[in-house]
């Protein structure tokens, strides 16, 4: 299969999981009552719309943000989490809920922005040795740290349904955001992902090691920022918007990559489309699983990207083999 | 043109590394950069590339400051092949040269000129006949050539390797010394660090012998690389002889009893 055609597939895989996700749920509502004056448009209008747009964004920048980190740090192993960005953002969040702010218009946002603003700025001064190994051991410290905070707050909640709202939103959920908040996340986000698709040839040299890179021009100090603050704005506007949603950025490269093969630059469009695929189909699976209350997204992700990732290393196993 | 180092000075944190280097290095000639482990090779070389800026003096192509040229105009003159043949993924061989294009790219994709450096680089290195294959799958030996294929893709004037023959077998040593005496027959720089004096015998038109962060001799092979020198040196003792052909041989008997 060419990339061509993989990348034609991508696209229209996309398209038929945001269409899904727009129509999928309790209810089911098809195109032609989208426009309808009736509860099927205003479910759509005010429910669906802005959920699948939030779908195809998260989706889209932890994949692309997944990708990346590997690419950046050799290692197939990280994640948008390495980073702390998310565990910083969510510990704003944390404080926003804690506090009541969460109740002002852009209360949580405005907190998780700063929180992942302050993790970035962090990252930059550790960084500024230009290595690889401080920069992400900085990032695990980070993250720790955070997660540490995040915990402390949740366990001096004034009562138990603060406690169990913090939790709620930690655990990623796409439900029930209005159509503002996703408007005000989505230039964040857009701009996080434009300053990271630019990482790809840099991404490449680094296949040589950090001298390969360096002495075919590469600034790795300039990647480094682009890095932070591409990952920082993308991936802090996804968790302001709908918490943390894991497994996206460490598995989508490897499924594209044993498609796309392992060429950093080549598989960074690729992974944001999958990201988006992966989150939207999951989060359309959640509203039909019967039952009262909804699955959590994070649950789904695991149920739907494990299996299929399990087969791909069987697979990779038997061809290496 | 060539490529000279002035009074040059290097050092980590508050140890120099080097002091005082004086050393040219001429175009069409295969240079070898010898000395023991810490004597300050790879650092001489990396300030050849421009990837360490000299604390003290210069290295210079021609009459322009390496550490002060625009980073993308260094590393169209200035090709490097690190130490330790690091690769991270499986990306095929061609891919992996196509890498080497990366200071002469402007906007998306290769262009012809950029293919025809490519297909050049491989026919020189004869790694052509695996160029789909992903470099995870080469030997030892192609992949080294591969990785030299990635540099020469680039045309720069000048070529620095830096121990580009470790972990390789005897057999494939000497292919990429082969190449890499070409590609200076050829006309372009090549500076070299070795850790093998046989080769360094064998192959270089010029030495320099690095000691505890100076020269300690330079020049031809016959007034560099002397009994007297190696004791010094590398406490070893070496015994340096004329075959009938007139090439120099040597033969290491152990290390100096001292």
């Amino acid at each position: 299969m060419t990339s061509r055609f993989m990348t034609g597939l991508l696209l229209l895989l996309t398209l038929a999981a945001f269409l899904l996700s727009l129509m999928a749920g309790k209810v089911w509502i098809w195109p032609m009552s989208w426009a309808a004056d009736n509860a099927d448009g205003w479910i759509f209008l005010e429910l669906r719309l802005p959920r699948a747009l939030l779908g195809l964004c998260v989706g889209a920048v932890l994949g692309l943000s997944g990708a990346v980190l590997q690419g950046y740090l050799r290692n197939p192993l990280a994640d948008p989490t390495v980073l702390g960005v998310s565990a910083s953002a969510a510990l704003g969040g944390v404080l926003a809920i804690f506090s009541g702010i969460n109740l002002v218009p852009f209360g949580l946002f405005g907190c998780a922005m700063i929180g992942a603003g302050a993790s970035i700025l962090l990252l930059l001064a550790i960084g500024r040795g230009g290595g690889s190994i401080g920069f992400i051991l900085g990032g695990m410290v980070l993250s720790t740290l955070a997660g540490a905070l995040t915990a402390f707050v949740i366990s001096i909640a004034p009562n138990p349904f603060a406690a169990s709202e913090i939790i709620n939103w930690l655990m990623g959920a796409l439900t029930d955001r209005l159509m503002e908040d996703v408007l005000t996340a989505l230039p964040f986000m857009a701009i996080g992902a434009l300053l990271l698709l630019t990482t790809g040839r840099a991404l490449d040299a680094l296949t040589l090691g950090e001298n390969g890179a360096r002495s075919l021009s590469i600034d790795l100090f300039r990647l480094q920022w682009l890095i932070v603050l591409g990952v920082g704005l993308s991936v802090g506007a996804s968790v302001a918007v709908s918490g943390v949603v894991g497994f996206v950025g460490l598995i989508v490269p490897h499924v594209i990559r044993s498609f796309y093969g392992e060429q950093p630059s080549r598989i960074l469009v690729p992974s944001a489309l999958g990201g988006a695929i992966l989150t939207l189909t999951a989060d359309s699976l959640v509203r039909l699983i019967p039952g009262s209350g909804e699955l959590r997204l994070g649950i789904a992700m695991a149920v739907l990207g494990a299996p299929f990732f399990l087969l791909l290393l069987l697979r990779y196993r038997k061809g290496a083999a | 043109m060539n490529l000279n180092v002035q009074n040059l000075g290097f050092a980590h944190g508050s140890t120099a590394t080097l002091e005082g280097i004086n050393a040219t290095f001429e175009a069409g000639r295969l240079s070898i950069i010898l000395g023991p482990n810490g004597a300050g090779k790879s650092t001489l070389l990396a300030c050849l590339a421009g990837l360490q800026k000299p604390n003290s003096g210069a290295a210079k192509l021609g009459d322009e400051s390496i550490s002060n040229m625009p980073t993308p105009a260094r590393a169209k003159r200035i090709g490097l092949l690190p130490q330790g043949a690091e690769t991270h993924w499986a990306i095929t061989s061609e891919a992996l040269v196509a890498l080497g294009r990366i200071p002469h790219l402007r906007g998306v994709g290769a262009s012809t000129n950029d293919r025809r450096a490519i297909a050049a680089a491989m026919h020189a290195t004869a790694t052509d006949g695996f160029a789909h294959r992903p470099i995870t799958q080469l030997s030892g030996g192609e992949r080294a050539r591969v990785l030299l294929a990635r540099v020469l893709a680039g045309e720069p004037e000048w070529i620095l390797a830096d121990e580009p023959l470790a972990n390789l077998d005897p057999g494939y040593q000497l292919d990429i010394l082969d190449l890499l005496r070409q590609q200076a027959r050829g006309g372009k720089g090549v500076v070299a660090v070795l850790h093998d004096l046989q080769h360094a015998v064998r192959f270089a038109d010029h030495v320099v012998l690095l000691h505890q962060g100076s020269v300690f001799a330079q020049g031809a092979v016959d007034d560099v690389i002397t009994a007297q020198n190696l004791a010094t040196v590398y406490g070893i003792d070496a015994h340096l002889s004329k075959d009938e052909d007139g090439a120099t041989q040597l033969l290491i008997k152990g290390k100096m009893r001292s």
